[in-house]
C-alpha cells in the first residue's frame, strides 16, 4: 500500500446464504489513478462495489479509506467519508428536477462551500445538465442521465469515485464522453474504481485492470494489454 | 315506502346543503386532512401504517386535559399537548419503527396495532375509563357570522389552522434541505441512503412532524368533543386511515385529498342523518368506501399511479 493509496480492499469475501459471491479480492486505487475491474457477469463486480459502500455486509477482509476502516458503516455513513458511487442503472431520483438531484449529492459533502460554486463545478463538466436543470431526471436522455449520475457523485467532492458501468446501453458518442470525463477527473486527485463489461476500453484506460471471475481476481492487465489480443481473449475467458 | 324514502331523501339533501353543515364538514375535513398528512409522511418515509397514530392525538388530548383541569392558560395548555405528543412520538420512531425499518409491512402493522393498544391501557389505568374533560377552548363551539350565515367558530378556525400547517409544510419538503432529502427518501430509500440521506435523521424528522400535526389535531378534536377518553380519536384514526387508502396511500397530496374528503362525507353525514339514524354513519361512510375501491382500487385521487409526488 503505498503513502497516496486513497482506497484499498484486502481479502474482501461476501457470501449470500453460505454461497461465496466474493472471495480474497485485494487491490488499492491511489489518489489520481484509475482502476479498472472488468469481468463476466456474475462475476462479483457489483458485489464487490455494494460491499465497499455498504449496501452488503462482508463477511471477511478489510475496507479502507485513508487508512480507516469502512467496514460496518452504513451507505450513508461511507457516502459522508467521501467515497461516491455511481450506480448501475444510474438510480437517478427520474420525478425530482435535475438540479434537485445535484442538491442530493450534497447531502455527503464534507466541506462547506456555496452551493452555486458546487454546481457550478459539475455545470462546467457538464454543460447539457445546466441547460436542462429545472426539467425532471426521468426526462432526459439515457446520455444526459449517465452525465446527471455522475454529476451527483461528484457534487459530494469524494476522495473516491467507484462507477458500476457507466457505458451501458449508451451510445458510443456518450461514452467517449464519459471516458474522457473521467481522464478529466483523474487529474484532479479523484480516486477511481471502474467496473465496466467494455473491456478493451476500460484497459487502455486504467491504470491497471483487475480481471474478476466466479468471485476471485484473476488477472492484472496494463494499458500495453489492450492491444495485445492474447491476453484479451485470456481476460475474456478467465 | 318508496315515498317514505324520496322524502328522507329530500329532508337528508336540504339539511346537507344547509352552510352551517357544510362548514362543519369542512371543518372536520380539514382536521382529517392533517391526521391523513401525519399517516401519509411516515408511510412516505418510512413505509409503514402507523395505527397508533390515534394514541398520540389521545394522549395530547390528555396532556389539554391535564392543563384545562388546573386551569392554566391555553397556551401553557398547547405547549404542554405539543411537548408531550413530540415526545412520545420520538420515542416510538426509537423503540418501535427504526428497530423495524425495511421489515415486511405486515410486521411493522401488527407492531404499531401493540404499540395503540398498549397506550390505550396505560391511558385507562391511568385516567380511568370515562376520561378527563378539556375544556379550555370549548368557547370556540359558539357561532360567529361570516356575511349572512352563521357558522361555529371551530370550523373557521380547523379550516385556516390546517391551511397554514398544510402550507409550512410544503414550504419545508419544497424548499428545505431536510425536506429535499424526505422526498428522495420517500422515492426510493436505499438510493438516498448512498448519496449520503441520513435514515435516521429522515424518518425521525418525518415522525416529529406527523407528531406536531397530532398535536395540532389534539387541539382541534378536543373542542368539539371535551372528554378525553382512552378511546379518544381511535375512531377517527380508522375512518382517516380508510381515507388515505381511497384517495391513494402512495403519494401525499391524494393521501390528504382522501383524508379530507371522507371527513367533509362524514360531517355531511353527521350533520344531515336524522338522529334516528345517526347510529348508521359509520355505515354509509364505509359502504361508500368499499364501493370507491372497487370502482378506483388505486385511488380516488391518483393521476396514472405516479404522476403526484410521494411526499
Amino acid at each position: 500500500m503505498s503513502a497516496d493509496t486513497a482506497l484499498a480492499v484486502e481479502g474482501l469475501l461476501v457470501s449470500y446464504g453460505g454461497v461465496p459471491a466474493v472471495r480474497d479480492v485485494s487491490f488499492d486505487v491511489g489518489a489520481g489513478e484509475i482502476v479498472g475491474l472488468i469481468g463476466p457477469n456474475g462475476a462479483g463486480k457489483s458485489t464487490t462495489l455494494h460491499a465497499i459502500v455498504g449496501l452488503v455486509r462482508a463477511q471477511g477482509g478489510e475496507v479502507t479509506l485513508g487508512g480507516r476502516s469502512l467496514r460496518g458503516r452504513s451507505p450513508e455513513a461511507v457516502a459522508r467519508a467521501g467515497v461516491a458511487l455511481v450506480p448501475e442503472g444510474r438510480r437517478l431520483f427520474g420525478e425530482l428536477t435535475v438540479e434537485e438531484n445535484l442538491r442530493l449529492g450534497l447531502a455527503a459533502r464534507r466541506e462547506n462551500g456555496s452551493v452555486r460554486d458546487a454546481l457550478g463545478e459539475v455545470f462546467a463538466l457538464f454543460p447539457v445538465l445546466r441547460d436542462f436543470r429545472k426539467r425532471s431526471a426521468g426526462a432526459l436522455s439515457g446520455g444526459q442521465q449517465q452525465q446527471l449520475a455522475i454529476a451527483r457523485a461528484l457534487v459530494a467532492k469524494p476522495t473516491v469515485l467507484l462507477l458500476d458501468e457507466p457505458s451501458l446501453g449508451l451510445a458510443p458518442t456518450i461514452v467517449d464522453l464519459v471516458f474522457s470525463t473521467l481522464t478529466e477527473i483523474r487529474g484532479r486527485g479523484l480516486a477511481i474504481l471502474l467496473v465496466e463489461q467494455r473491456a478493451q476500453r476500460t484497459v487502455a484506460l486504467a491504470d491497471r485492470t483487475h480481471v474478476l471471475a466466479n468471485g476471485e481476481l484473476r488477472l492484472q492487465l496494463t494499458p500495453q494489454d489492450a492491444g495485445d489480443t492474447d491476453k484479451m481473449i485470456a481476460a475474456y475467458l478467465a | 315506502m318508496n315515498v317514505l324514502v324520496a322524502s328522507g331523501l329530500t329532508d337528508f339533501l336540504h339539511d346537507a346543503v344547509e352552510p352551517q353543515v357544510q362548514a362543519d364538514a369542512i371543518g372536520l375535513g380539514a382536521v382529517f386532512a392533517l391526521m391523513a398528512v401525519g399517516i401519509g409522511l411516515v408511510f412516505g418515509v418510512l413505509r409503514l401504517i402507523n395505527f397508533a397514530y390515534g394514541q398520540l392525538i389521545m394522549a395530547g388530548g390528555f396532556a389539554l386535559a391535564y392543563a384545562s383541569e388546573r386551569g392554566w392558560p391555553v397556551v401553557a395548555g398547547i405547549a404542554l399537548c405539543v411537548a408531550v405528543v413530540v415526545v412520545l412520538s420520538l420515542a416510538m420512531e426509537r423503540v418501535v419503527f427504526r428497530p423495524l425499518r425495511g421489515q415486511s409491512p405486515a410486521s411493522m402493522l401488527v407492531a404499531t396495532f401493540a404499540v395503540a393498544f398498549l397506550l390505550q391501557s396505560i391511558a385507562l389505568i391511568w385516567f380511568g375509563p370515562l376520561g378527563k374533560n378539556a375544556a379550555s377552548l370549548v368557547e370556540l363551539n359558539q357561532p360567529m357570522s361570516i356575511g349572512s350565515v352563521e357558522v361555529r367558530k371551530i370550523a373557521v378556525v380547523s379550516l385556516v389552522t390546517a391551511a397554514v400547517a398544510l402550507a409550512l409544510l410544503l414550504l419545508l419538503l419544497n424548499r428545505t434541505s431536510i425536506g429535499l432529502h424526505m422526498r428522495a427518501a420517500a422515492l426510493d430509500f436505499p438510493t438516498a441512503r448512498l448519496v449520503g440521506v441520513r435514515a435516521n435523521a429522515v424518518s425521525a424528522v418525518a415522525v416529529v412532524l406527523a407528531g406536531l400535526l397530532a398535536a395540532i389535531v389534539a387541539v382541534l378534536l378536543t373542542v368539539q368533543f371535551p372528554t378525553v377518553t382512552p378511546t379518544f380519536a381511535l375512531n377517527e384514526t380508522i375512518i382517516v386511515l380508510a381515507g388515505v387508502v381511497v384517495g391513494g396511500m402512495n403519494r401525499l397530496l391524494p393521501a390528504t385529498l382522501g383524508g379530507f374528503a371522507i371527513g367533509y362525507v362524514s360531517g355531511i353525514l353527521g350533520g344531515a342523518l336524522p338522529t334516528n339514524q345517526s347510529q348508521y354513519l359509520s355505515t354509509f361512510l364505509f359502504l361508500l368506501v368499499i364501493v370507491v375501491l372497487l370502482l378506483r382500487p388505486e385511488g380516488l385521487f391518483t393521476r396514472g399511479g405516479h404522476a403526484v409526488e410521494r411526499v
